[in-house]
């Protein structure tokens, strides 16, 4: 019973809000390693797209909920969602044409771009701030459990609850969707295809008569699907907060250079290494090994490796580690 | 510290940030008007001079051609302006006289994807397939222009270079170096190109490999496609050529068919080692 | 305008700047010399700050964005260093605390002494992990305890170590925070060596992604290790290097003298401080604007930009690229320090809730892009400028939003949005105007050459 009670807290508090963190860092990951894959360089701006994206959906969704609109159960953001990516890719293609176009036509070096994306960032960052303001903005509805603990309690007569909330139901889902949809189009489509083999050698894509301004289009309004859904996602499990999205860019950035920059499946890999190392290294262990652990070897503190504030140590130290062995990340990405 | 201001990156090679490796080289530019012109040879680069960018010129009043039917190779020295003679016809080079005249139409001011477009297949000695896509996809990309079946074309392909039926799936990159050659060939057979150019398709494979790769190359040409084709092997690409320019400093040295050059005395000293 | 011309005039034009802000207040501009004199100030450490980011980025292509971090850790050198210790704080866990941390670091070399000496295979694997997990907890049992201790002594006020400040009483020895700042110049270099150890030493370099990750660990310690920096508590009163207000005003003499010059004694007691702290951080950033100017034409500068432009040619002559790109990415980062301790002197408080990467990591670039990269005037006038816009940002949003929305009803709906935007304007000007710079002055205001 006590190694159930220990199994039930483990997936409660571990487990499952890693996997869902996991998914959401994944999804902003992919955004950063696909721009890095084609435009080749690492856009400090995503942290802030992901706001952008986020804030759209959120003024659709306070939209629809005044009108009555609703997806019953689901939060209504799903319903929104797809205006918020509309916005974002508006604001990234209108950000291309006014901003990176010009760098392109110049042949600009990759780490000027890095220098413009700060840029980019403080824009961005201050039209966020215009649209929706600094505060948090809480904006889930619908069912707030799939299981609350209390009815697993009940269910199963074990001491230990494990509550599922509904949105981290919807980020497993919305995630795999989209990385699915995402891998079909890379590796299916004839674009997808064209935009794998603008990154490989742009000079034989231009040869092969592949038009390498409607590969950064659509690498945009891809980039902008992913940094929105990841954003909502985000946002629908923790809150919105401006200056929260801003801070993800460290973990984002870790998982894509852990996973490998440029590759795709490195990104998903290394999101979720980053996200369940940081929630097992900054979880209070006293509650399992409670159950685990005879009565005289019972720990007196929390048994927290690392207060939950380290938890951007966490990610770094992670990622140290992963270049000091194997520089190119887990997958080899093309950072070498 | 001159030069462009968009292209000083302080010798950063922060690859957190920034991915290493070369990206895009070709310069891009506005294509201009293809005009009708009276020409007998099938393509031509008439009296080309210019070079790369604002740099100085490379070519001086160099003429290459190439008509139906026929193998016709670039030899010469390094150093000579043989590849880039080359690109010159191909339309990667800023040329400032001469004109280049492809089955009777004036190409000079078209950038190199339109070229592609009318009918250029265009090899380049390095970095010529997608190493990270599998051999079908490769010659999938290559075909990206076409907008019609192009199954019958990638199974010639692979009729013609059987060891890439058997790749197929395999990643580009994974192959040895005389199979990548064959990937970059067959790539640039995909778009069914009226002239295939080839700059240095032997370069770094061994004798043996170089070969069976001047035997294709042949092959390819009885199918009836004109090839220009740069290359090292001076004596070797003569042999199976019907028509040779040997460059000397961005200049006409020599022109003649291979058999001539290879009989010429002044050649044989020169440029085949007596 | 020629070259030569360039640098005085728009020097000149920063410098009317700041003279209009104390003389008039017409337009955006206060006129009081008191806001001019703040401005200064805090333009001065930021132009120092610049200067820092420049030997990186400029004169080495180091791509440094942890200044943030860098600055912290200046400001808690002033805390370590200027501050009175905490009363029977060392005695009852400071020594058990550095005995903890001693422990850590030495089981953490140990470690990588195993690693590099013991032969390859699952054995040292074992062992390091061995000792590395042991190393760990024996730690925090050490540390943990003396943390314990220190914090709970008297946490309302202090609960912290404290400084070094022998004289006790919070006003004296202020000279002890001009101490402070080159040893906030040292911390900041000793964090820089060992993130450039690690990651210049990479086969291929990941300074950004390590600088970015460092800068939010340095917060996170500040904020979270109470025995060390008080946290969110803060540390305030920090012994100041100039007199104090309160003691000028008691001063009889002074009263005199700023009645002479037809001042009132409260507003010429505040003047006459943020005056000391110009006259100080002026005499710091010329000093270290010298240095710099010293060093890039010494043989060790031409190398570093030999190294910068040709870093092929300069290895195959047998430059050591990476040892000097870790020297000037740690002298960088000691500037960086530098000012960050001039800053929280100038504050008077430690406050690490308030460091932000927009603030005083890119905000620094901004400054550098637009004054010049690789131009150490250009740096500083970059400094000043953009400090000035950042500050003046908010009236002149004011102006603007007035003359757009002028004849329309103070209730009008589009006027008072007009007028809440205001107040983001900040990062959105900044955005624009590094833009602007990065597209039609990519050199900046004063080119490297």
């Amino acid at each position: 019973m006590d190694l159930l009670n220990a199994v039930v807290a483990l997936l409660n508090f571990v487990l499952i809000p890693a996997t869902a963190y996991g998914a959401q860092l994944a999804l902003g990951a992919l955004g950063v390693t696909l721009i890095y894959g084609i435009l080749r360089f690492s856009n400090f701006a995503h942290g802030d797209t992901m706001a952008f994206g986020t804030t759209i959906t959120i003024l659709f969704t306070w939209w629809f909920q005044s009108m009555g609109l609703g997806l019953g159960p689901l939060p209504t953001a799903l319903l929104a969602l797809p205006f918020g990516i509309a916005g974002a890719a508006f604001l990234m293609l209108g950000t291309d044409r006014v901003v990176y176009r010009f760098y392109r036509a110049q042949k600009a070096v990759p780490v000027i771009l890095v220098i413009v994306s700060m840029g980019v960032m403080f824009v961005y960052n201050g039209l966020v701030r215009f649209i929706i303001g600094v505060d948090e903005q809480r904006f889930a509805d619908g069912n707030r459990f799939i299981i609350s603990a209390r009815d697993f309690k009940e269910m199963t007569g074990l001491d230990e609850g494990l509550a599922l909330k509904s949105t981290q139901a919807i980020t497993l889902v919305v995630a795999a969707i989209a990385v699915a949809l995402l891998f079909w189009f890379l590796n299916k489509t004839r674009t997808g295809k064209s935009m794998r083999a603008f990154s490989d050698n742009e000079d034989l894509a231009l040869l092969s008569g592949i038009n390498p301004e409607r590969v950064v289009l659509v690498t945009w309004l891809i980039v902008a699907a992913l940094a929105t859904v990841a954003g909502t996602l985000y946002g629908l499990d923790k809150g919105f907060k401006p200056f929260v999205y801003f801070q993800l860019l460290l973990p984002i950035f870790a998982a894509a250079i852990v996973g490998g920059l440029g590759s795709p499946l490195g990104a998903i890999a290394g999101g979720f290494v980053i996200a369940y190392s940081e929630v097992m290294i900054t979880y209070a262990w006293k509650k399992v090994a409670g159950y685990l652990l005879p009565e005289s070897l019972e720990p007196d503190g929390l048994a927290q490796l690392l207060s939950t504030d380290y938890k951007f140590a966490v990610s770094f130290s992670i990622l140290v580690i992963v270049l000091l062995f194997k520089p190119t990340g887990l997958f080899k990405g093309q950072s070498v | 510290m001159s030069g462009n201001p968009y292209q000083e990156d302080r010798g950063n090679k922060d690859a957190s940030i920034t991915r290493p490796g070369l990206g895009g080289e070709i310069e891009h530019r506005e294509s201009g008007p293809a005009r009708a012109a009276a020409a007998d040879i099938f393509l031509v680069g008439e009296s080309m001079t210019g070079g790369y960018g604002k740099g100085p010129d490379i070519l001086h009043d160099c003429t290459i051609a190439v008509d139906r039917g026929e193998i016709a190779v670039i030899v010469g020295p390094n150093g000579a302006g043989k590849s880039t003679a080359m690109k010159a016809v191909f339309g990667m080079l800023n040329m400032r006289a001469g004109r280049v005249l492809l089955d009777g139409e004036d190409i000079t001011a078209l950038s190199p994807q339109d070229r592609v477009k009318k009918g250029m297949g265009f090899v380049p000695q390095v970095r010529n397939i997608f190493p990270s896509m599998t051999v079908s996809e490769n010659l999938e990309m290559g075909a990206f222009i076409r907008q019609d079946d192009i199954r019958t074309t990638m199974e010639q392909v692979y009729d013609l270079f059987p060891i890439l039926r058997d790749k197929r799936d395999q990643a580009a990159g994974e192959l040895s170096g005389g199979q990548r050659q064959q990937v970059a060939v067959g790539r640039a057979l995909m778009t069914q190109p009226k002239v295939l150019m080839l700059d240095e398709p032997t370069a770094g494979v061994s004798p043996i490999v170089m070969d069976e790769l001047f035997d294709r190359i042949i092959e390819v040409a009885r199918t009836g496609i004109p090839i220009l084709m740069v290359e090292q092997n001076a004596r070797q690409a003569l042999e199976i050529a019907d028509h040779g320019f040997v460059m000397v400093q961005g200049r006409n040295a020599h022109t003649g068919t291979g058999k001539e050059l290879l009989a010429d005395p002044v050649v044989r000293q020169s440029f085949l080692g007596g | 305008m020629t070259q030569s011309m360039r640098a005085p005039l728009l020097f000149a034009f920063v410098a009317a700047l700041f003279l209009l802000e104390g003389l008039t207040d017409a337009w955006i501009f206060s006129g009081s010399w008191n806001t001019s004199l703040s401005i200064l100030n805090m333009a001065l450490v930021s132009a120092v700050m610049a200067l820092g980011v420049n030997l990186q980025w400029g004169f080495a292509g180091l791509f440094n964005v942890g200044v943030m971090g860098f600055v912290a850790l200046g400001g808690l050198a002033t805390v370590l260093i200027a501050m009175p210790p905490s009363p029977g704080a060392w005695a009852a866990g400071g020594y058990q605390i550095l005995l903890g941390l001693v422990l850590g670091a030495a089981s953490i070399a140990a470690a990588i002494l195993a690693y590099t000496r013991l032969p390859r295979g699952r054995r040292r694997v074992v062992v390091m992990l061995a000792i590395l997990v042991g190393g760990f907890f024996l730690y925090r049992w050490i540390f943990d305890a003396g943390v314990q201790a220190v914090e709970s002594i008297n946490p309302a006020v202090t609960g912290n170590l404290g400084g070094l400040n022998p004289c006790g009483d919070y006003r004296a020895c202020g000279w002890m925070t001009i101490i402070s700042w080159p040893v906030g110049g040292l911390l900041a270099a000793g964090a820089a060596w060992i993130i450039g150890k690690t990651a210049l030493g990479l086969r291929s370099d990941y300074l950004a992604i390590a600088t970015l990750g460092i800068a939010e660990i340095v917060i996170a310690v500040l904020k979270n290790e109470d025995w060390l920096s008080r946290g969110v508590k803060n540390v305030i009163g920090i012994p100041r290097p100039v007199p104090y207000e309160v003691d000028l005003q008691n001063d009889p003499g002074f009263v005199e003298r700023a009645a002479g010059l037809g001042l009132e004694p409260t507003l010429a007691s505040t003047l006459y401080v943020k005056f000391g702290y110009a006259i100080l951080f002026t005499i710091v950033l010329v000093l270290i604007l010298w240095l710099a100017q010293k060093a890039l034409a010494s043989p060790w500068g031409r190398m570093m930009r030999a190294i910068r432009d040709n870093e092929t040619a300069a290895e195959a002559m047998g430059k050591d690229v990476k040892a000097r790109h870790l020297q000037i990415f740690i002298l960088g980062s000691a500037v960086c320090g530098l000012a960050g301790a001039m800053m929280t002197t100038l504050d008077g408080q430690l406050t690490p809730g308030t460091y932000q990467p927009l603030r005083f990591t890119f905000l620094v670039w901004v400054m550098m892009i637009v004054g010049g990269s690789g131009n150490n005037f250009g740096a500083v006038l970059g400094g000043f400028l953009v400090w000035w816009l950042w500050v003046q940002v908010e009236p002149l949003g004011a102006w603007l939003a007035d003359l757009v929305t002028a004849g329309m009803a103070e209730d009008n709906a589009f006027r008072t949005r007009i007028m809440d935007a205001v107040a983001h304007m900040r990062l959105f000007t900044m955005g624009v105007v590094m833009l602007v710079m990065l597209r039609f002055a990519p050199r900046g205001l004063l080119p490297e050459r």
